[in-house]
């Protein structure tokens, strides 16, 4: 069975998620999806899988154009899809879990389960793992859960395998299993997709590389290719983004960490014995592919993360632990990922949210009352400042474009005394104008003698950005380099590649 | 766990795999209530900061201005913003909705009631099999039915216009009042919950811990009325604080959904104080679970329409609640966890800090509810109905007036003359009262679903005009009137 897809376009509002995506899928074949978060692979296979509806485009299964309403049509078509999140329910048993939705029944209604059971074992044998049919899914590790995903499907009769990011969750050892069931999946002639930003996992098992990028298909890779060349394809960004940036004249240390460590729920390393250090009017930039430690490593930053160990002070005051109100206190700046979330209260106006962690007293609180002239006056005069595109201070942050946002969020971090500024995503998703604005302030910030800690995952921001750059890869800091540090070197360490003694510019 | 998913950035609706899908998919409903919000955006430049204009009051001026030339290209480069949880939507809906949804969901509810009037009323009943012979009888009969009955309404509840005095005609006016205070305490306590998206359903249990600690001081403890009143109510307070604040405190350490905790405290409330009302609170000599009378020093003062210093203390409640939450910087903790508990806690607010801060502040206003019950209603000894279902009313009052403490003041207002009118609609016009209830009950359910009213009167959904961005979003839903 052949699949194609053939100009594949998807809209959210004013944003394109998928831009005429072409794409043909082989039997016998394992097709990798390589892309950033936010690409537009996810939604790529929501719309493969009946959960989005298309707005341009069409889908077709060995020549003949398909239309899915709902991932049961899908399924009737062959297509089955192992989720990033499983779809399991967790109190159910594996056998159930394989039957629901297409349930056999004998007389009356009863659940035929000795089908579903000797089912599960039939195909389990088939690709060498065993399965009891009868345990609940709770009770059984990831990977296993996993695997009772890929059943569902191949019960179904899939013919083409969608695996969304399936490696997220997987310890190693599990990936490996996972890579040799997909081969046998593609030996017995079934199409794979595999959706995923790992390049390692890429090489290992791909035959076929389709890079993704903003939601256009950017080329083809062979699977020979080196890892360089697909990360820069994956995370390259052709605008050339030009900011005025004297030489840093950095001061004494300010923020050190020292052997930073975390685990995330499920005792994977999310940050690996992290240690750097960031002097007065300095950027130190974090590259890296999305996920690979950066999210937990600024929220550790900032206070987050009690059950971190190792150091993290500023100026000598620890901040590791202490809870976000305390790093506010201790000079704390910080422009979150997601400032939608974490950044701004979207239905507070533009003058609450200029205040929004700076509740707690003088001057915008005095005897447990706002202070709304003071507020009123000082967030008039921050529009300015910061050119935020607003028809008033009383307009809620909600209605403000995502550029005008972040300054926002920029404001009001910046008109704090800051001993420390942390940006994370600084420019994601914003015009080139804003970008510029945003960049410039950091580099202001930096030029007052605040150090600064920017993550990035675009490689043009953090060269233009950067004092030094380090280089994440899954929780661990592979290298700190200058920020004159070749492209495709910084592409080969953000796949994990330590770079032939890295030059530490520590 | 957040379930808030940034429509501009599919990273994050990949990383939570099908969430995010169905959060996509139900993103164009959500634009719909947001692009109320963005009318304002396009709203006239303000004047210079004056010092009475409270932030709330400021925006309304900028939603009723209109809509300024801005650039369009402002507006459609702007990415969507982010959906956002049901509930958190639900709530703001609520807070946020417009003054003429609510007005039109009364009218819905009395042309219903107007039905079930007419349907239920046997005169007309009669009349109907001489529909065609003599359609006018018919008519007349559902005329006299309903303008009967609506006139026995306002009669009942507002003014009586049959008196011939002033002071007697003004009489149930004053009655509708005196329902109305418990309701508009209790509602404001509720609302003050649901603006930090916290739903307090335990009305009825901190209202008989409230009324049943002041109706203990009220009878037990002789005491000069100078000091006595003043006791009883702030024992009420701490009764119906410590009462919500239980389930805070659940909430913040382990979890627990207050909904559920609420409901388990009322059992708990009802039942303990039915107990207690068989021994230790019982009056002496009595078979009955009912507690000795108030001493007349705990007494509220007041007219013998039964409206009493109760009603002033309300008032006074409202402002305090009005100031709580528009000009205190609590309230601006309440509200910023309320919208956006991610944001807040960035912000360094304690999110579980302000659970229990919440629910302390809105027992003690369901508290004062449990207060007026014993002290200023039923003075002649409490028993474990003193809540009479204001603990429960008061959820539909609170969301009735959009959750904002003046507006509970006027929908408790509202839900007093209802109430005081019910009563002479029964007595004058043999309407059964349950008709008002279903009246009341579908005010608000048209108010909890605004699209309902919207497609009733084809209003076109919030945004739906003007908006130049309007035309970059063909994806979006059109409305009804569109």
């Amino acid at each position: 069975m052949k699949l194609e897809l053939r100009g594949i376009t998807k809209r959210f509002g004013s944003l394109v998620a998928n831009d005429h995506i072409d794409l043909a899928i082989e039997p016998g074949e394992i097709h990798c999806i390589l892309g950033e978060n936010g690409a537009g692979k996810t939604t790529l296979m929501n719309m493969l899988y009946g959960l989005l509806p298309i707005d341009e485009g069409e889908i077709l299964i060995d020549g003949v154009a398909q239309h899915f309403t709902s991932p049961r049509d899908a399924m009737r078509a062959g297509i089955g899809m192992v989720h990033q999140h499983f779809m399991l329910v967790p109190v159910f048993t594996v056998a159930e879990n394989v039957i629901l939705g297409h349930e056999q029944t004998t007389f009356a209604g009863h659940l035929n389960m000795a089908a579903a059971r000797v089912r599960v074992k039939e195909i389990a044998a088939q690709f060498g793992f065993h399965i009891d049919p009868d345990a609940r899914i709770e009770d059984l590790p990831v990977g296993v859960q996993q695997r009772v995903e890929i059943i569902k499907a191949l019960a179904l009769d899939a013919r083409v395998l969608v695996f969304d990011e399936p490696t997220a969750v997987l310890t190693p050892q599990e990936t490996d299993e996972l890579m040799s069931i997909m081969r046998q999946l593609r030996d017995s002639g079934r199409a794979i997709v595999f959706i995923t930003h790992k390049l390692r996992e890429v090489r290992e098992v791909a035959d076929r590389i389709t890079v993704v990028r903003l939601g256009k298909v950017v080329g083809s890779v062979s699977p020979g290719a080196s890892d360089a060349e697909m990360a820069s394809m994956m995370v390259g960004r052709a605008v050339e983004l030009t900011v005025a940036k004297g030489p840093a004249k950095p001061g004494e240390a300010a923020l050190v960490v020292e052997d930073l460590v975390l685990a995330d729920r499920h005792h994977l390393p999310v940050l690996d014995h992290v240690s750097f250090t960031v002097r007065r009017g300095e950027i130190l930039a974090v590259a890296g592919v999305q996920g690979n430690g950066q999210t937990e490593l600024v929220e550790t930053l900032f206070g987050m993360h009690r059950d971190a160990t190792g150091t993290a002070t500023i100026d000598g005051k620890n901040l590791l632990g202490i809870g976000s109100r305390a790093a506010i206190e201790a000079g704390v700046g910080f422009v979150p990922e997601d400032r939608q979330r974490d950044g701004l209260v979207g239905d507070f106006t533009v003058a609450e949210n200029l205040m929004l962690n700076r509740s707690a007293g003088p001057p915008f609180v005095r005897h447990g009352g706002l202070q709304l002239r003071l507020l009123r006056r000082f967030a008039d005069q921050k529009i300015r400042e910061f050119d935020v595109r607003t028809p008033s201070a009383s307009t809620r942050a909600r209605q403000l474009s995502g550029g005008n946002q972040q300054k926002l969020v920029l404001a009001r971090e910046l008109s704090r005394d800051l001993r420390l500024l942390i940006a994370a995503q600084p420019t994601r998703g914003l015009d080139v104008g804003s970008i510029e604005f945003v960049h410039e302030r950091i580099i202001a910030a930096r030029d007052e003698g605040v150090p600064v800690v920017v993550v990035s995952t675009e490689l043009d921001e953090v060269t233009a950005l950067a004092d030094r750059i380090a280089v994440m890869y899954r929780g661990a800091i592979v290298g700190i380099v200058p920020p004159d540090t070749p492209r495709d070197v910084l592409g080969l360490m953000m796949a994990g590649a330590p770079v032939d003694g890295p030059r530490q510019a520590a | 766990m957040s379930t808030e998913h940034s429509g501009t950035d599919t990273g994050r609706a990949e990383r939570e795999g099908r969430d995010g899908t169905e959060d996509t998919r139900g993103r164009e409903d959500t634009e719909g209530s947001r692009k109320d919000t963005d009318e304002a955006g396009g709203a006239g430049t303000e004047t210079a900061p004056d010092a009475t204009e409270t932030v709330e009051a400021a925006t309304e001026t900028v939603e009723a201005a209109p809509p300024p030339p801005l650039e369009a290209h402002d507006l459609t480069a702007e990415l969507p913003a982010a959906p956002e949880p049901r509930s958190a939507r639900f709530v703001r809906e609520l807070t946020n909705g417009s003054a003429a949804i609510t007005v039109l969901a009364i009218i819905v509810a009395l042309v219903i009631g107007a039905i079930l009037i007419v349907v239920t009323d046997s005169a007309t009943l009669d009349a109907v099999p001489y529909f065609f012979a003599r359609p006018s009888a018919t008519l007349k009969a559902i005329g006299a039915a309903v303008g009967g009955g609506y006139a026995a309404l306002f009669r009942g509840g507002i003014y009586d216009y049959t008196q011939s005095s002033f002071t007697a005609a003004i009489e149930p006016l004053l009655h509708s009042l005196s329902f109305a205070t418990p309701l508009i305490a209790a509602g404001i306590g509720i609302g003050i919950g649901f603006r930090a998206a916290i739903f307090n359903i335990g009305g009825q249990g901190q209202m008989l811990a409230g009324g049943a600690l002041a109706g203990w001081i009220a009878y037990a403890l002789p005491l000069p009325a100078a000091l006595h009143i003043p006791i009883a109510v702030v024992a009420a307070l701490v009764g119906g604080a410590v009462a919500a604040g239980i389930a805070g405190v659940i909430k913040a350490t382990t979890g627990a959904h207050e909904v559920i905790v609420t409901i388990m405290l009322n059992y708990i409330s009802f039942y303990l104080l039915g107990y207690l009302l068989t021994n230790v609170l019982k009056k002496p000599g009595s078979n009955n679970p009912i507690s000795p009378p108030a001493l007349p020093s705990a007494v509220f003062p007041g007219t013998t329409a039964g409206l009493n210093i109760g009603f002033a203390i309300v008032v006074a409640l409202t402002i305090f609640a009005s100031w709580l939450m528009n000009r205190s910087a609590l309230g601006f903790h309440f509200r910023a966890v309320g919208e956006n508990p991610d944001a807040a806690r960035v912000a360094g607010i304690s999110v579980k800090q302000v659970t229990v801060i919440v629910m302390i502040m809105s027992g003690a206003f369901v508290g004062f509810a449990g207060a007026y019950q014993v002290l200023g209603q039923t003075t002649t000894g409490f028993t474990n109905a003193l809540d009479a279902g204001i603990g429960f009313n008061a959820i539909t009052v609170a969301l009735l007036g959009r959750n904002k403490p003046w507006g509970i003041f006027w929908a408790g207002i509202l839900f007093g003359v209802f109430q005081a009118g019910g009563y002479t609609m029964q007595a004058a016009e043999g309407i059964d009262i349950d008709i008002i209830l279903v009246v009341q009950s579908v005010i608000v359910l048209f108010i909890a679903a605004p699209p309902l009213v919207r497609a009733i009167f084809r209003m076109p959904e919030p945004g739906h005009h003007r908006s130049a961005k309007r035309a970059h979003r063909p994806a979006v839903k059109t409305g009804a009137a569109a």
